[in-house]
């Protein structure tokens, strides 16, 4: 699809276990967004409505641990379908909050949540909700990652710092200042 | 037989689901389902950790309103020490609070939902949303960002970060701002005050388009629920249960919220991950009520600031007199009135209190086994409730969040736009994406609704007359 818009970086965010607050500090820069806006076309998003990841994405940011099979799914596809995947934020980067389930038995834990065996969701993978799986992995267990950006979340000047030298096609690693957990 | 239509997932919202839509032999969607699909466990992995780490480890819980989480979990905590908290923290962790709510609706305003209210609900897919809407309306999404900012910036200035704000605990809060602090807050007040006063307008001056909206975006009458002040004031905070009914009746007033678990019960479902919560006294099937801002509004006898009181008056014109309103379209614009009196409320707080006063701390050990913790989070009651033994090591988590409460109202509002927009021809892109937005009505918090939670995504499908299901990609 020849276009404008198509000779713009395309960048992905993807939220698998996480609590949003990774996006929410991609959104944190503020104004800078603006700028944003006119280097790259935002082709895959929750912000945005599109329902299938896509083909040829340049930078994808990662949200969130890997928890069930849909996670499993969409990390895999996303990491065949785009050049640079960042891990962004501690439950990317290291499981972090989602993984403290890890010490318990996932089938236990949904009896223990939900209480009435006969209806529990989760369980039978022919319901409209995805299965657990039995331990919250961080991303670079289930795909390559080329990025990490810890921080619970990382702080918006992390995120632009990776975004600005990515979109640009340099490398980046986050610099020591700025590298901590939580 | 049927078919089904999935919509997978539901996109600008905040989490994971999916909606599914049964179809019937002429096509028509008979049944729509909104499915939240992920689950994270955080009632039970809790469970043997000390009660005093909860405000930190349950704000992980939602990025969007992790304060609210924070000082539900500290009330939950003050309750457990049995102490009262110092004046100070309670006027600080209001003010956090009135910031939160004022950063997590402008989200929903302008990131989420404003694509569809400018550019169209049948707009360009590919441009319906934040991005394209800075093509078109970059002033609207530059007074979105910096309304936004506002709120982030006061939960910085006072807890050192944005999301995730170290500052809440049992007993209190962790730190007091200087005076210099107090200074830079008040400077942003000003301008967000105009942008929130320029969005009213904006969004009112629209309102002419959306009749059609208006009647079927969740239109029904249902019960309300949530928090008030004891004088019976929009309340964010504090305060006790109201229920109303559906005529504007008070049900019940004045409740406690530690007896929260006498009000509302929780059915479940094998499709979703959510719970299905009910107001008890009427039972599952008629107990269907609504929480947040909407709900809020019609609760509370007068909000208690100039602005807002002066908006509340217009936003009940759209109920009968002296009813409730019950279009859930209105939600939208009980947001903003509640960005508003959180803006007048944070400027009469700075005002009249000395916020640099210590103490700021009570200090207490486990004197009760039970702490209930509850609060007006953006999206509507929140309920934290600890059982600790006599180290003060978690032994039960029960949470209530917000958007459970709304599951049921949101699976009806979904059906009432899906059957009154299907006409039995092709399952259009756009039919599609006004059924996602009376999900946004809602701004659900995923995150937080599956309860033990998780996080929830939510997607649509759509069944065919055979009971096939049809997945609904775009
Ligand atoms: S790293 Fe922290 S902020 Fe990011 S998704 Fe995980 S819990 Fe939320």
């Amino acid at each position: 699809m020849p276009g404008v818009k198509d000779q713009k970086i395309r960048l992905a965010t993807v939220w698998l276990s996480g609590c949003s607050g990774c996006h929410m500090s991609f959104l944190d820069m503020d104004e800078h967004l603006l700028e944003l806006q006119k280097l790259v076309h935002l082709v895959f998003s929750p912000l945005a409505d599109h329902k299938c990841f896509p083909e040829g994405v340049d930078v994808v940011l990662v949200e969130g641990a890997v928890a069930n099979t849909e996670h499993l799914a969409l990390a895999q596809t996303l990491r065949r379908r785009s050049r640079v995947v960042v891990a962004l934020g501690d439950c990317a980067v290291t499981g972090n909050v989602p993984a403290l389930r890890n010490r318990l038995d996932s089938e236990g834990l949904l009896q223990a949540v939900y209480a009435d065996g006969e209806r529990l969701p989760g369980l039978d993978p022919r319901r409209e909700v995805p299965q657990l799986l039995s331990s919250v992995l961080p991303l670079h267990r289930v795909i390559p990652v080329d990025v990490f950006l810890p921080g619970c979340p990382p702080a918006p000047r992390s995120i632009q710092a990776a975004v600005g030298a990515l979109i640009q096609g340099e490398s980046f690693v986050l610099p020591e200042s700025m590298r901590r957990f939580g | 037989m049927n078919q089904t239509v999935i919509i997978d997932p539901v996109s600008r919202i905040e989490g994971h689901g999916k909606i599914t839509l049964h179809l019937d032999d002429t096509g028509r969607v008979a049944d729509a389902r909104f499915h939240v699909t992920e689950f994270r466990g955080f009632e039970k992995f809790c469970e043997g950790r000390p009660f005093w780490e909860m405000p930190d480890l349950t704000s992980r819980i939602c990025g969007i309103c992790p304060v609210s989480h924070m000082l539900a979990s500290a009330k939950a905590g003050d309750a457990i020490l049995g102490a009262g908290i110092p004046a100070t923290a309670e006027k600080l962790r209001r003010v956090i609070h009135w910031a939160q709510i004022l950063q997590s609706h402008a989200l929903s305003f302008f990131h989420l939902s404003a694509p569809d209210l400018l550019l169209g609900m049948e707009s360009d897919p590919d441009r319906r949303n934040i991005m394209g809407l800075m093509e078109t309306h970059p002033e609207v999404v530059r007074n979105g960002i910096r309304l936004r900012h506002v709120g982030q910036e006061i939960i910085r200035i006072l807890g050192g970060k944005s999301v995730h704000p170290t500052f809440a605990v049992p007993g209190g809060v962790r730190s007091a701002p200087q005076r210099d602090d107090l200074h830079s807050i008040k400077q942003l007040l000003p301008e967000a005050l105009n942008i929130v006063e320029g969005t009213l307008d904006l969004l009112k001056g629209r309102y002419g388009d959306f009749r059609g909206e208006m009647a079927c975006y969740g239109d029904f009458p249902s019960l309300f629920a949530g928090l008030v002040t004891p004088e019976g004031g929009l309340e964010h905070y504090d305060g006790v249960l109201r229920v109303m009914d559906e005529e504007g009746n008070i049900l019940e007033d004045g409740v406690s919220p530690e007896r929260y678990r006498e009000l509302f019960a929780e059915a479940v479902e094998p499709w979703s991950y959510l719970k299905f919560p009910y107001y008890k006294p009427r039972g599952c099937e008629r107990g269907l009520y609504r929480v947040g801002p909407l709900a809020r509004l019609n609760l509370c006898d007068f909000a208690g600031t100039p602005r807002a009181d002066r908006e509340l008056l217009q936003f009940r014109s759209f109920g009968k007199t002296g009813k409730p309103v019950t279009g859930s379209f209105h939600y939208h614009y009980a947001r903003l009135i509640e960005i508003l009196f959180a803006l007048e409320k944070i400027a009469e707080t700075l005002k009249d209190h000395d916020l640099t006063h210590s103490p700021l701390r009570s200090q207490a050990g486990v004197n009760r086994r039970v702490g209930v913790g509850a609060i007006e989070a953006p999206r509507g009651t929140l309920f934290h409730e600890y059982g600790v033994d006599e180290h003060g090591l978690l032994l039960s988590v029960n949470l209530v969040v917000a958007s459970g409460h709304n599951n049921l109202a949101m699976n009806r509002t979904i059906r009432q736009i899906a059957r009154a927009y299907s006409n039995g021809a092709e399952i259009t892109e756009g039919l599609l994406n006004r059924i996602e937005h009376g999900i946004r009505l809602y701004d659900p918090c995923l995150s937080c609704s599956t309860h033990v939670m998780g996080k929830g995504g939510m997607q649509i499908e759509v069944y065919g007359p055979a009971g096939d299901l049809r997945a609904y990609n775009r």
